[in-house]
């Protein structure tokens, strides 16, 4: 099951090193992980995106990151309501007669082209995973020529809704 | 009057300005270190030069490992955080090993490593190697000191952070210009660590539900490990076992938290436990472990481990609690605090006479048992007891890692908490002779032994120019089966007697080793030579190697073989 745990951390040298050697040390698996400052000077922020076998194993690596002394709070967010977002890069090949079916892609993903060359564009995505995922499979029979993903970074929203049942709307 | 007044003025200004170095020595005084065990070289001059008028006790190891498992002996005598000094490049990485054993360990360290300056760390400058990310999985924290006048803060920080909650190795690694530099020292008042609040107060609700689960169990057992003995709980547990009439079992690292000869008390549990201790933990139906962290070594096969059991785990370090073992009743906290407080809430208390009766059963059945064939060679396990009888059972007894330990472990029942120095978690060879340089310097006054294999001994031979430099009292025994004897057990038992690269083809004359460095070495073949030099040599307050010849072909029995269950224990003789 993927699991989205975030971190606070204080912002001091190798913690990052800290935390990724934590888990080759245990054993686990990341599926991806994003580091950015937060909204209190010298505390970063950290999203990491496992991919693990049971709640026990993720409990298990929350309370590993709280060992940290540099970690200040860690919370497993997966069963909240939460804001989840990830930034792709992707260049893909155009010719004449496909761009404007490419233009037509990006309108309802609300992308956006930020570099056009002779023969590719540079299309910027942000949302959650599978909305990035859904994206790449539409544009992947015009050639995929590069992707550069940021993995998910996110919290909890505000408010939590009372039910948080099966989400049925557009991932876009 | 103006030359006057600069003058004056430099004067302030060089007083209050003092080298990193002796900042860090101030700031050990400030935590009343004892004594530093260390190596010098060239990143750690400085400090070292600082040392040179400090009036503090210096122990130079004859290698780094030397000098960390002195520390560990050290601290898991003292209690106190061992202190360590190395220099950068291999003087650190010659650590690594011990960094490791205290932090399986959980033993307080503080260590010091020495760094090239702050200039050229990166460009893999004269003996640079990069310590903090060695060292990161393997201490509890660590830093880089970047900034002289952090010195102080980080030092205090350091220590508190070894000593509290679940101990362990914290290392600083120091540039040597950050140790050359002056700078104006500002003595720490508090430190903030945010990240690091250590729960010691049980929560109420989780112990009430404990004294719930013990009075309605038939089968309820006490695992108790060095938890109990980092807490200086032993005798709450002992209040909350009678209490409660709890029998109670040890891992190997728990051993002298409970009085052995206490009808509560079952033994060591595990893959060379006793019989009734394992058959406790399969059979119970209520497990309550103290301090004890599961390891595999204890808990056999984990899907046979205390199959009928709620288990209960009462632990400073919330990470271990459901690690392993699933775990109904988790209990964060300090293990005294959460004993007296069971002992405090004095719940009812179940009925477990049958269970006990039970026990007692198994202990009768299968006692730890040997062969005693008067053809062979002495037998190992006899040379334990007779350590025992004629320390009179006071000794602090340290070990290294291999057959000799777990005959240790099982025919010298501990008496006192403080009293065991082994290598559980990690199982480092060449940790028990510097671990009771250790201890001798924790307990001067004490009796120390340190049963040694013929083969972890030589690798740290080397220390016993520290015990003949220091006259340090330690009765060093070699129990001498010519081998690496539980390699040679296991290849006997599971790889069908091949044994591949574990029979020495030749020793060294350990007595006329010893001799060498100025300590009296005895060689001893016989019951009644063991005997004579015990007694004429335990009272002496002088350093003594004796080399036991024991049989060669001995193995430790019962075991549990990789893989099996605790209730499937082989070699168990029944009466
Ligand atoms: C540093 C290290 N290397 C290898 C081992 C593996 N090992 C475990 S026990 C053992 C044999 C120990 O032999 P000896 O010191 O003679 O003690 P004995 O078992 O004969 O009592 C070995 C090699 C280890 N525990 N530690």
């Amino acid at each position: 099951m993927r699991r989205i745990i975030t971190l606070t951390v204080m912002n001091r040298p190798g913690v990052l090193n800290r935390i990724t050697n934590l888990f080759s040390k245990r054993n686990y698996n990341i599926e991806s992980i994003t580091v950015g400052h937060s909204e209190i000077e010298d505390r970063s922020r950290i999203t990491c995106i496992v991919n693990v076998e049971s709640v026990q194993i993720a409990e298990q690596i929350t309370k590993q990151l709280n060992k940290q002394i540099d970690v200040i709070k860690v919370q497993d967010i997966t069963d909240q309501s939460v804001v989840a977002r990830e930034l792709a890069l992707v260049k893909v090949a155009v010719l004449p007669a496909t761009r404007s079916e490419i233009y037509s892609l990006i309108e309802p993903f609300r992308a956006s082209i930020i570099d056009i060359g002779k023969d590719s564009l540079v299309i910027q995505l942000t949302g959650e995973t599978n909305k990035i995922e859904a994206f790449l499979e539409l544009i992947k029979p015009y050639g995929i020529k590069e992707i550069a993903r940021t993995g998910t970074t996110a919290f909890a929203r505000g408010t939590q809704p009372a039910d948080q049942g099966n989400r049925n709307y557009s991932i876009v | 009057m103006m030359e006057k007044a600069a003058l004056a003025e430099k004067e302030v200004q060089s007083n209050s300005r003092i080298s990193g170095a002796e900042m860090l020595i101030n700031a050990l005084k400030r935590q009343e270190v004892e004594v530093l065990f260390g190596y010098p070289g060239g990143a750690v001059l400085p400090i070292y030069d600082s040392l040179y008028h400090a009036g503090m006790k210096h122990v130079l190891s004859r290698h780094e490992q030397g000098a960390i498992h002195a520390a560990e002996g050290y601290a898991r005598i003292s209690g106190k955080p061992g202190v360590v000094i190395a220099t950068s490049g291999p003087g650190a990485t010659n650590l690594v090993t011990g960094i490791t054993d205290a932090m399986m360990d959980s033993l307080p360290l503080v260590i010091f490593t020495g760094q090239v300056g702050t200039g050229v760390i990166g460009t893999d400058a004269f003996q640079e190697a990069d310590i903090v990310g060695i060292t990161t999985p393997v201490t509890k924290h660590n830093y880089q000191i970047r900034d002289t006048k952090d010195i102080p803060r980080i030092v205090k920080e350091a220590f508190y952070i070894a000593s509290t909650g679940r101990p362990g190795p914290v290392l600083i690694d120091i540039p040597k210009d950050i140790a050359a530099l002056g700078d104006v020292e500002v003595e720490p008042e508090s430190i903030s660590l945010p990240g690091y609040q250590p729960t010691t107060e049980p929560n109420y609700l989780q112990i009430r539900r404990l004294v719930e689960a013990v009075s309605s169990s038939k089968k309820p057992l006490i695992l108790a490990g060095a938890g109990v003995l980092h807490a200086k709980a032993s005798k709450q547990l002992l209040e909350f076992a009678e209490q409660q009439q709890i029998p109670v079992v040890n891992t190997l690292l728990g051993l002298g938290t409970f009085p052995p000869d206490h009808p509560l008390y079952i033994g060591m549990g595990g893959m060379h436990g006793i019989y009734a201790a394992n058959m406790a933990m399969y059979e119970c139906d209520l497990l309550i472990n103290i301090g004890a962290r599961f390891d595999d070594r204890l808990t056999g096969n984990l899907s046979r481990f205390a199959p009928y059991a709620t288990v209960a785990h009462i632990d400073i370090d919330p990470a271990e609690i459901g690690k392993n073992v699933p775990t109904a009743i988790p209990v964060v906290g300090d293990a005294k605090q959460a004993l007296l407080q069971l002992v405090k809430q004095n719940g009812k208390r179940s009925d477990s006479e049958p269970w006990r009766k039970q026990i007692h059963a198994w202990l009768e059945e299968s006692p730890y048992h040997y062969e005693k064939e008067e053809s062979k060679a002495l037998k190992p396990q006899r040379v334990m007891e007779l350590i025992y009888e004629l320390s009179k059972g006071d000794a602090i007894v340290t070990t290294d890692v291999g057959q000799h330990q777990m005959w240790a472990a099982q025919y010298y029942p501990f008496k006192r908490p403080n009293a065991w120095v082994t290598s559980g978690g990690l199982g480092t060879m060449g940790f028990g002779l510097p671990a009771a340089i250790g201890a001798q310097m924790a307990e001067p006054d004490d009796l120390v032994i340190s049963i040694n294999g013929d083969g972890g001994v030589q690798m740290s031979i080397q220390e016993l120019g520290v015990i003949a430099e220091h006259n340090l009292p330690i009765k060093i025994i070699i129990l001498n089966n010519g081998s690496l004897g539980m390699v040679r057990q296991w290849q006997e038992i599971f790889y069908d007697s091949r044994y591949s690269q574990s029979v020495f083809a030749s020793q060294p004359s350990f007595s006329k080793l010893a001799e060498a460095y100025g300590i009296k070495g005895i060689d001893a073949r016989t019951e009644e030579e063991v005997k004579q030099a015990f007694t004429e040599e335990f009272p002496e307050h002088k350093p003594v190697l004796i080399n036991v010849f024991v049989e060669p072909e001995e193995n430790v029995y019962p075991m549990i073989a990789p893989g099996k269950g605790i209730n499937e224990m082989v070699g168990v003789k029944k009466r």
